[in-house]
């Protein structure tokens, strides 16, 4: 699988693509010392900066850094100009599924989706049907993993559209290659990403609850201990707003506020990084400790504004996503721009048979599961996990789901061994208020290891600068 | 502000304050230990350390004996000492970094540093070598953590709580310092050592960096009577009683709110009493009484502020 991919840097005649020459001339000409020295003040920067991640199932307060390649993954103007219309498409397509399922339900009248697939969905909100909530937008902040394939082409892996996570190290890569690498920027018209947190406010404030003139913005944190609580710091001193636990607001009178050394402040929208079944106690989970009692009452009323809205997570489970093209050709009566990856149902008969005889081929995901754990990559298991992975399907053949082993784009990276091509993908950030908008690229995601085809940071992925070229 | 932010960048600088302090007063012993000393002298020294922090009892349950290495090693690195210098310091970062999105980028940076550079420490290496470097270390990085809050942070409330925070603890540690080795000296002086005396009374100083600014404001003798004044009510001394409580009063004042009118006005009184107070009226009372009373009040300015604006008693 890894000797067939697509090269970011170098095309098939081992010719350096046009838009990588400066960078790889740049790279021939550096002293490899100062390379070197230059990625070591790379770790110690992270370090002292204090952007680490902790990891689940490791000891409490574990704090590792994410790690972080200093080859940049550059994308042309070009590309990213069809790349980002298909985002759009894609977003405002999943915005408009999502106010139909909680609201008439028109798609599902039609059968283009078989309706117990969405109602019975353990991520269906039934507390959601006939809310309406501002602009009509539910995924507020989206973040969509991109991976290229075959010859070039884009195809979207997932949409994340409950509290996606990763912009901080979007905007600290970048920041940590301006300094490490001024010259270089001198070399390249990189397209900047800086502002993203000014538009992520004004995009949380277009969709604050009606008649608030000034809104008050909040982000919402489990706590010091969640494993991105760097970036729910980061993004909340970025945005110049407060960052709060759950045990600093209260609702009284279905509003919300916020404890302060000045007595309580009205809250008018939370910018959420908790899951749905932590945020209200009286509703959901009744052990959470993370959330606000009432929190649903004082939404359900119109009083604030959750972003993401509840029941997103509907839209973005493994098994409506084979069905994401179709949905926009029945809103936007548009062709999708942007691929899907060919997907089994292994629920359906055929599906699963053909899956079960190609399993050495294929990756198996379980529906309900994220951050690369429960997954089958069919090309790199042993004949043994093979074997145990088919009997968990014959079990419950519901819970996954199948694709062809895409053979990964690469782009080179900095290994022990020099420099060597690894597997990419990438995290584009798309914000809907009341326009959508995104900061030209995303964050680019490596698998580490030779051949690995994993990015998940939780599964010792690392990441790079991402640039988008202005031209 | 949210009271919980408030809460953590007034804890933060507590920490700060009182690694320092614990660091000063460790160096000044270090230091005494290298004159010529009787046994009784030296525990007197490292024992009256442990009896600034009211750990006597505590660190005899576990360690027994009072020796210098004893005492340094449960004053730096002992995780289970809620005094120790690590403790603070890991206080002062979990409470920065609970609220790292409230602080200056270049605050969290220095702070986190603080904390990763006395983590990577080998304890035996330090206390094997020269551990004043050690302490210098740490008041160094304390005038950091000072320098970039006043340097880099927008003088708002957040900044206010933290100003709290550091005069707060300093009022306190300078009265608990002056107290404990007050007593020992006075205890030493009536066996009439006078060279003695002198070393011990100019260590007192150098501990709260005071020494200088004796000799620049008397220009005399060292008296018991006049360091007791400097540390007490001068107010131009920038860790005396009189300064530090100067400074909780008027920050106290600027971040007021509907329910904190009594305890601005207890801060106000002890304020004015010192700004006003004459050494001659404190010695009639009696220096250890007189701190008492006034740990007693500092204790009590500390339960008011953390009631009318902390711990969030005012919301529902």
């Amino acid at each position: 699988m890894a000797g067939n991919f697509f090269n970011e840097m170098v095309d098939s005649d081992g010719m350096v693509r046009p838009h990588y020459r400066g960078f790889a001339d740049w790279l021939r000409d550096t002293p490899s010392e100062r390379v070197a020295r230059k990625r070591a003040e790379a770790d110690t920067l992270f370090h002292r900066v204090g952007i680490t991640f902790a990891v689940y199932g490791e000891q409490e307060g574990t704090e590792r850094l994410i790690p972080f390649d200093i080859v940049p993954r550059i994308l042309p103007a070009t590309e990213w100009k069809a790349l980002s219309a298909g985002l759009r498409q894609r977003v405002k397509t999943l915005n408009l599924f999502l106010h139909d399922i909680y609201h008439d339900q028109e798609i599902l009248k039609a059968e283009r989706i078989p309706a117990e697939h969405v109602l019975k969905n353990a991520q269906y909100r039934p507390e959601m049907q006939g809310l309406d909530v501002p602009n009509g937008i539910y995924a507020h902040i989206a973040g969509v993993d991109i991976v290229r394939a075959g010859q070039g082409e884009f195809y979207v892996l997932e949409d994340n559209l409950r509290v996606p996570s990763g912009v901080s190290y979007m905007l600290e890569d970048r920041k940590m290659m301006m300094r490490l690498f001024p010259e270089l920027f001198a070399r390249y018209s990189v397209a900047p990403v800086e502002h993203y947190p000014d538009m992520l406010l004004d995009s949380l404030r277009t969709v604050s609850p009606k008649g608030v003139a000034e809104p008050v913005v909040v982000v919402l944190t489990p706590g010091a201990y969640n494993s991105a609580y760097f970036e729910h710091a980061f993004l909340a001193q970025q945005m110049g707003v407060e960052l709060v636990e759950g045990q600093d607001l209260f609702v009284k009178a279905d509003v919300v506020y916020m404890r302060t050394t000045q007595g309580p402040r009205r809250v008018d929208v939370i910018y959420r990084r908790i899951d749905d079944d932590f945020l209200d106690p009286l509703v959901f989970r009744k052990d959470s400790k993370l959330g606000v009692p009432g929190l649903l009452s004082a939404y359900r009323s119109g009083n604030v504004t959750l972003c993401n809205a509840i029941g997103t997570g509907v839209a973005d489970d493994k098994s409506i996503y084979p069905y994401v093209p179709e949905m926009v050709r029945f809103y936007l009566g548009e062709e999708p721009l942007l691929n899907n990856v060919p997907t089994y149902m292994l629920r359906k008969p055929d599906d699963l048979k053909y899956a079960l005889a190609h399993l050495a081929e294929l990756v198996v995901k379980e529906v309900h599961g994220s951050g690369g754990y429960g997954m089958l990559i069919g090309p790199a298991a042993s004949k043994a996990q093979i074997e145990e992975f088919r009997k968990r399907i014959i079990d419950a053949p519901e819970k996954y789901i199948a694709q062809p082993t895409l053979a990964l784009s690469a782009c080179p990276t900095f290994v022990e061994s020099g420099v060597a091509p690894r597997h990419i993908d990438l995290r584009p950030f798309v914000l809907s208020g009341r326009e959508i908008n995104m900061v030209p690229g995303g964050l680019t995601r490596v698998a580490l290891g030779d051949g690995s085809l994993v990015v998940n940071s939780s599964q010792g992925g690392g990441t790079k600068d991402t640039w988008v070229l202005e031209n | 502000m949210l009271s919980r932010t408030a809460d953590h960048l007034y804890w933060m600088a507590r920490y700060t304050e009182r690694a320092e302090n614990v660091a000063r007063m460790l160096d000044v012993n270090f230091r005494m230990s290298l004159l010529p000393q009787t046994p009784e002298q030296i525990e007197q020294g490292w024992g009256a350390v442990l009896g600034v922090n009211g750990l006597q009892e505590a660190y005899k349950e576990r360690h027994g004996s009072v020796t210098p290495e004893k005492v340094v090693r449960y004053m730096v690195f002992d995780r289970d000492n809620p005094s120790s210098i690590y403790s603070c310091l890991y206080a002062s970062r979990e409470n920065i970094r609970a609220v790292r999105g409230s602080v200056t980028s270049e605050m969290w940076e220095m702070q986190n540093a603080t904390w990763l550079e006395f983590r990577a420490l080998d304890p035996e290496k330090v206390l094997g070598s020269d551990i004043g470097e050690m302490f210098e270390w740490v008041r160094h990085r304390s005038h950091l953590s000072r320098g970039v809050t006043v340097g880099t942070m927008l003088q708002d409330e957040d900044f206010r709580f933290i100003r709290l925070g550091s005069f707060l603890e300093r009022a306190d540690n300078t009265a608990r310092i002056l107290d404990v080795k007050y007593q020992a000296i006075e205890l030493g002086a009536k066996e009439g050592d006078a060279a003695s005396e002198y070393y011990q009374w100019s260590a007192l100083l150098r501990s709260v960096s005071g020494f200088a600014a004796y000799r620049k404001v008397y220009r005399d003798l060292i008296t018991p009577r006049r360091v007791a004044e400097l540390l007490v009510l001068r107010a131009d001394m920038p860790r005396s009683l009189a300064r530090s409580m100067k400074e909780v009063y008027t920050n106290l004042c600027l971040v007021a709110n509907s329910q904190s009118g009594e305890t601005q006005r207890r801060a106000g009184e002890l304020h004015s009493s010192l700004r006003f107070g004459r050494i001659e009226d404190i010695f009639d009372v009696g220096l250890h009484d007189y701190l008492t009373a006034f740990l007693g009040k500092t204790d009590d300015l500390g339960n008011r502020i953390a009631r009318d604006f902390l711990v969030p008693v005012l919301a529902d």
